[in-house]
């Protein structure tokens, strides 16, 4: 069987998602944008889908695609298309701009061109595309295995503060 | 020529995967296609089943002038759609009008694709099943939101707002108790309360067919398992499932009385049939989630009580009976049209829908055939039941209010739900040791 990976899907999966970049931020129509930042996230999962990590593929799609994509439309909906038009889109912040840009380019181009030097010889994981998900189960909370155990209930802890806070300030009287 | 053919025979040759797992493009191919034309006809069917269902329930007839009781009136209604104009209103947003109903019908078809008809009749068996389904039949709601919002109309607004709301409410506490049954996939022991002994927990699985087999290696279909746990997580997931799907009760996004149509006032013709593609067929992929995961998905009812190569070969007549009796309702009712000449073509074509339901019912009866439909023939008569109930719901409840909805959501659904995923991780944990002490008690 023929692996799924070749560079055709890569590039065309990036090409979606710089269009989508790009027009999330040139649309004047908040939902336009909303839409295209869906496109983008998409892409996103299908590049996942490529390196071999279905699970995180999917978590994209339920977590950023299909919640909190649904949450932003829900706020956007409400808003008036016809005073939003109005508003100015960029703020004209040039020089910061083009000094940030210049910056993670140079950050990009220098990873690209010295990747081999600069990681560690690459680790080889031993899951193939059908245990993907059981390996990450195993390696979370396997007993033996298992070495993510603390950081990830960890991360569910901050989750609930975050969760608690929304409820403290959505509320007024508790 | 010669090659292709050899590429089309290698899948039947070891025919032990499905043909996405075995990589064969031409197989997916008929694969998609085939569960493409199953699926539209079955909308057809309902179509015409819930008009029909629903007007019996309410002591009326239903459709009755288009074929004989009404059989073409679904083809009829088809064709008036696709004739009809197709109206975009002036002050509506016409890119992301015209694009709503296609994400609709995208997300709504796209969870077919890890559908298990039988242990090799889906199209693939993805490691991620489960939550490649829930998390594109999600997607769907981003269609109706635009929809409603590129409508530039208040119905629709009201609509897609409610829509939104009520889906992402009721999606916590279908995770939750879709949650609970991936837990019971770990484990290993047989029987209604059997967990396996400690240390010989393994990791669950996600994927469709994994979740039946490991209802079948357990010897108990997910809703008797740890009873009344697993009925519980059931009922649950059959009250989300409806409001997922904006079915009645919980049909506020699209309710008459208040909204005229809601999220799709203002579409008409091919887009609004669209939304009705894709209604139905979100409504039968929901079902076959909760086929899947609590019903035993492909396998037979009474795999315990009756057993055996005897009852295997009984039940394995069932696919052809079923066909038999619809061509016999079909003869029962040729003998009741009225005598009357102008009903001649109408008596003449109902006999023949009846000769073909039967032939189709004799050719279930060979035996190559008769093996292979046997594990599509249960998972679709177990989606049929939970159709028909949504048709049963329709006829039988008022709709709610939508404060009651997202109490029901969100006060009911969502703490039942979190308790009853702490009560089934707690009884895999202690169900090992109470077993041990009940063995050296008795």
């Amino acid at each position: 069987m023929n692996p799924v990976a070749t560079p055709f899907f890569f590039y065309m999966l990036s090409g979606i998602m710089l269009i989508g970049g790009i027009l999330v931020i040139t649309r004047k129509n908040a939902v336009h944008s909303a839409i295209a930042l869906i496109t983008t996230l998409l892409a996103q999962a299908a590049l996942y889908l490529m390196l071999y990590a279905p699970f995180v593929a999917g978590v994209q799609i339920i977590l950023y695609a299909g919640g909190i994509m649904v949450l932003f439309l829900f706020v956007i909906m409400l808003i008036s298309i016809e005073r939003s038009q109005k508003e100015r889109q960029f703020n004209h912040q040039w020089l910061v701009g083009i000094v940030a840009a210049a910056a993670l380019g140079t950050l990009f181009i220098s990873v690209y061109t010295k990747a081999k030097s600069l990681f560690p010889e690459p680790r080889t994981i031993s899951y193939p595309e059908a245990q993907n998900t059981q390996g990450i189960a195993s390696l979370l909370f396997d007993l033996h295995t298992g070495t993510y155990m603390f950081a990830f209930e960890i991360a569910s802890l901050l989750l609930l503060v975050a969760i608690i806070g929304a409820v403290v300030m959505a509320k007024k009287r508790i | 020529m010669h090659e292709f053919i050899q590429y089309i025979q290698s899948y039947l040759a070891n025919k032990d995967q499905t043909p996405g797992a075995a990589g064969n493009v031409f197989w997916a191919t008929v694969y998609v296609l085939l569960v493409f034309v199953g699926l539209s006809i079955a909308v057809i069917c309902m179509n015409w089943l819930e008009r029909k269902i629903l007007a019996h329930m309410q002591v009326r007839l239903g459709p009755m002038r288009v074929g004989p009781h009404g059989l073409l009136q679904p083809i009829a209604d088809a064709l008036k759609l696709l004739l009809k104009e197709d109206i975009i209103p002036a002050e509506a947003d016409a890119l992301v009008f015209w694009i709503a109903p296609f994400i609709v019908v995208l997300a709504a078809f796209t969870v077919f694709v890890v559908v298990p008809f039988g242990p090799t009749h889906a199209i693939t068996d993805m490691n991620i099943g489960i939550l490649f389904m829930l998390g594109v039949s999600s997607l769907s709601v981003l269609g109706i939101v635009t929809a409603g919002w590129a409508s530039n109309s208040h119905y629709p607004l009201i609509g897609a707002l409610r829509s939104s709301a009520q889906m992402v409410s009721y999606e916590v506490a279908m995770g939750l108790a879709v949650v609970s049954v991936i837990l019971l996939t770990s484990l290993h022991g047989a029987g209604l309360y059997g967990v396996g002994g400690v240390g010989t927990g393994d990791t669950g699985t996600l994927s469709m067919i994994g979740i039946v087999q490991a209802q079948q290696e357990q010897g108990v279909w997910f809703i008797f398992k740890f009873f009344p746990l697993g009925l519980i997580g059931f009922f649950i997931f059959a009250i989300a499932m409806v409001a997922e799907t904006n079915r009645a009760p919980f049909d506020l996004p699209e309710a008459e009385s208040e909204l005229t149509a809601g999220f799709h006032t203002e579409y008409s013709g091919f887009r609004w049939s669209l939304f009705f593609l894709a209604e139905y067929s979100a409504m039968i992929a929901v079902s076959s989630i909760a086929v899947t995961l609590w019903l035993g998905g492909w396998l037979r009812p009474f795999p315990n009580a009756l057993h055996g190569a005897t009852w295997d070969q009984i039940f394995s007549f069932f696919p052809g009976l079923t066909f038999l009796a619809l061509g016999a309702m079909c003869f029962f009712n040729v003998v009741r049209m009225p005598k009357n000449p102008l009903f001649k073509i109408q008596t003449i074509g109902l006999a023949g829908f009846g000769v073909v339901l039967a032939l189709i019912g004799l050719i279930l009866f060979i035996p190559g055939v008769r093996d292979r439909v046997g594990d599509i023939y249960w998972f679709t008569a177990k989606v049929a039941a939970f159709m028909y109930l949504y048709i049963w719901y329709r006829g039988t409840f008022p709709r709610y209010r939508f404060d009651q909805l997202m109490k029901v959501g969100w006060k009911v659904l969502l703490p039942t739900g979190l308790a009853l995923l702490i009560l089934t991780a707690a009884t895999a944990f202690v169900a090992p040791p109470i077993e041990e002490w009940l063995k050296r008690v008795l």
